[in-house]
């Protein structure tokens, strides 16, 4: 215990002393990417590690000159230690490695990737923006987001990041289609398709008709409220009441339009839904 | 060391001794699978010959339960084999004989009607195929004369098929961060009604596929105590159907086995849905549904597959509606026998005798799997 308070006494020391030397003039922040030169103080050789959140870099150097740091050794930001250890000289100096304000890269989301037409905020889109090695730019950087869809005139909005991110909602068109939504920083524009679906069925409609001892039952085309096309596959649930027996049919969309016979069956009572969506009855007299 | 050397030489005299009982005085199926007749019994009265057929076929003794048949010549073997085991891959292909009942029905001197109630089991349950067998007397032993089902023949013809089918791309596991896949489908929970059982919790619900794209669904319940502390998770297993298509519902069932509602306090549900390659083909029509009350209440009906493929094996699931449109129960069943294409197939559902004076509506879904994968 005692032996253990020695150590830790004397190493504070140590480092008290290697530090208040000021052999090494370390900038306090430098910006990742860029070359150091780092003046050095004394004599005789020595060594130097610089130890980072990502990256350790060590170098032999002659104190009383200048230690150069290459353009690009150094990329990861973050707090570092540089470590001097020599026979006659020791110590640490910190400091950081700030992210280069040059943006290069944005990484955009956007979801959802497809959503029904008329959704008010139903897309949110956020930037996150980096420089060429990958560090999270921190400072404030304006960001201009456009939502262009059809049906409907271009949505544009510019907001600042904070830390580094930005997001925004926009609101989906009244017609479906492949919406372009872009996002613009600093010269660097990143683009992601948002694919606008039509929404549920609307007014379902269906007609039957005879067809021999069958009865043909067919929908008009099937839209949504807006008056886009439902898509083909949506499935339609046909249901044929009488009496107390009951005949059901889910039949995908085709070519817009869903068609099925069921068994001719006097004073029928027949309904059609899609989905939560209820259509007309018929009531087959024939 | 002495010690050692006395069991191993009881062991030793052990081991002849229960090879000698075993040589002569065999068990049955070990007679039999020597290639002797031990473990039928003779055919010396109607019940006696049936349940010699009945052994035949649960030992798959194809040959000899169709020599034994008294109007073997109607068919061959290969049919009475396809008649008990399926014409097409289905179920009962893959069935195990788990028993056997033989219930007398009428006899004379000379002839003789017997059901055979044949319990099989499968991966996905228990069903029973029930024969009523016709014997005809042969000097001292009766012979059975076998009601064969033959297949359905369905005419020559094409069958234009043009329904959709989707293809997915997803993303590959070398694309950078930020690059997005495919959106999963939107699901929706849109009925859900826990209800205590004599065996527990059980959860009762409907699922809908609110996309335009197909979904791979499932839904997982966490019952938690008042405080919020889970009690107990479990999924919807195949008390649902897992393949929805655009704007379909499936009903699912959720079972807690020894868990009491009284101690919920609140439920947390999941439906989880995953983009799936599917196509709209099979139509399944699903034809003369029927209530049935007390004191056999089920729901009967026949299942006719619209399309030109035929369907191996086809999952029933039915919610059970109250007079207030409110679930009441969910219950299923799988189909025994392929779905030939225009070839209707009979179902029934049995209903718990305590829920059927509730009961006054229904909706049926099917899922449909075929032999060379879930569609």
């Amino acid at each position: 215990m005692r032996i253990g308070w020695i150590a830790g006494i004397a190493s504070l020391a140590f480092w008290a002393a290697g530090a208040a030397g000021q052999t090494l003039q370390v900038p306090k922040s430098v910006v990742a990417g860029a070359a150091i030169s780092i003046p050095s103080t004394g004599s005789g050789a020595a060594e130097i590690y610089i130890v980072g959140p990502a990256q350790v870099l060590h170098q032999k150097v002659q104190l009383g000159e200048t230690i150069t740091i290459p353009q690009g050794a150094l990329y990861a930001a973050g707090r570092y230690l540089a470590i001097l250890s020599g026979q006659s000289v020791r110590g640490h100096w910190a400091f950081d490695v700030t992210p280069s304000p040059d943006l290069e890269k944005i990484s955009f989301l956007a979801r959802p990737s497809r959503l029904p037409v008329g959704q008010a905020n139903g897309v949110s889109g956020t930037v996150y923006l980096f420089d060429a090695y990958g560090n999270l730019i921190l400072n404030p950087v304006p960001v201009t987001f456009q939502y262009a869809a059809p049906g409907g005139p271009a949505q544009e909005r510019t907001l600042t990041t904070r830390d580094g991110v930005a997001s925004v909602e926009m609101n989906s068109s009244s017609r479906q289609g492949n919406a372009n939504f872009v996002a613009h920083a600093g010269g660097v524009t990143s683009t992601r398709v948002v694919e606008q679906v039509p929404g549920d069925p609307c007014s379902l409609k269906m007609t039957a008709q005879p067809a021999g001892n069958q009865i043909l039952l067919k929908t008009d085309p099937v839209r949504d409220c807006s008056g886009n096309a439902v898509p083909d596959g949506t499935i339609v649930t046909f249901t044929e009441t009488q009496g107390d027996r009951q005949t059901t049919v889910d039949v995908p969309l085709k070519q817009g339009i869903a068609q099925v016979t069921v068994p001719a069956e006097p004073g029928a009572r027949i309904s059609v839904a899609s989905g939560v969506v209820l259509g007309n009855e018929i009531r087959w007299n024939r | 060391m002495k010690r050692g050397a006395l069991l191993a030489l009881v062991l030793a005299a052990l081991t002849v001794l229960f090879i000698a009982i075993g040589t002569l005085h065999p068990n049955a199926s070990a007679r039999f699978f020597a290639g002797g007749e031990g473990l039928l019994s003779s055919a010396s009265t109607p019940e006696a010959a049936a349940r010699k057929l009945g052994s035949e076929i649960e030992l798959r003794a194809w040959q000899r339960a169709y020599n034994s048949l008294g109007n073997k010549a109607q068919f061959t073997e290969q049919e009475f084999f396809h008649d008990i085991t399926g014409y097409h891959e289905s179920l009962r292909t893959y069935a195990t004989l788990e028993s056997y009942e033989v219930f007398p029905q009428h006899a004379t001197a000379s002839d003789a009607d017997v059901q055979l109630q044949l319990h099989w089991s499968t991966v996905v349950g228990s069903f029973t195929d029930t024969r009523n067998l016709h014997l005809v007397r042969n000097g001292d032993r009766w012979v059975v004369d076998w009601p064969l089902v033959r297949s359905k023949v369905v005419p020559p013809q094409v069958i234009a098929v043009n329904y959709l089918r989707w293809d997915v791309i997803y993303r590959g596991a070398g694309d950078d961060w930020g690059i997005q896949d495919v959106e999963a489908p939107h699901v929706r929970i849109v009925d859900m009604h826990p209800v205590q059982r004599a065996a527990g919790v059980v959860i009762l619900g409907e699922l809908l596929n609110e996309d335009i794209v197909p979904a791979y669904v499932s839904v997982r319940a966490t019952l938690q105590k008042k405080d919020g502390t889970p009690i107990a998770s479990e999924g919807s297993f195949d008390k649902i159907s897992h393949i929805l298509l655009p704007k379909q519902v499936t009903p699912f069932l959720i079972s807690f086995p020894n868990q009491t509602l009284a101690d919920v306090g609140s439920i947390r549900m999941e439906p989880i849905s995953a983009l799936v390659s599917a196509s709209a083909d099979p139509v399944i029509e699903i034809q003369n549904q029927q209530l049935h009350p007390i004191p056999d209440p089920a729901l009967t009906g026949q299942l006719e597959n619209q399309s030109g493929q035929i369907v191996n094996v086809a999952h029933i699931i039915t919610s059970f509606y109250n007079q207030t449109g409110q679930v009441v129960w969910i219950a299923d069943q799988y189909t025994n026998r392929a779905l030939m294409p225009q070839t209707p197939v009979p179902f029934r559902i049995p209903i718990p005798e305590d829920l059927a004076h509730s009961i006054s509506s229904e909706r049926t879904v099917v899922a449909t799997y075929r032999a060379r994968g879930v569609e």
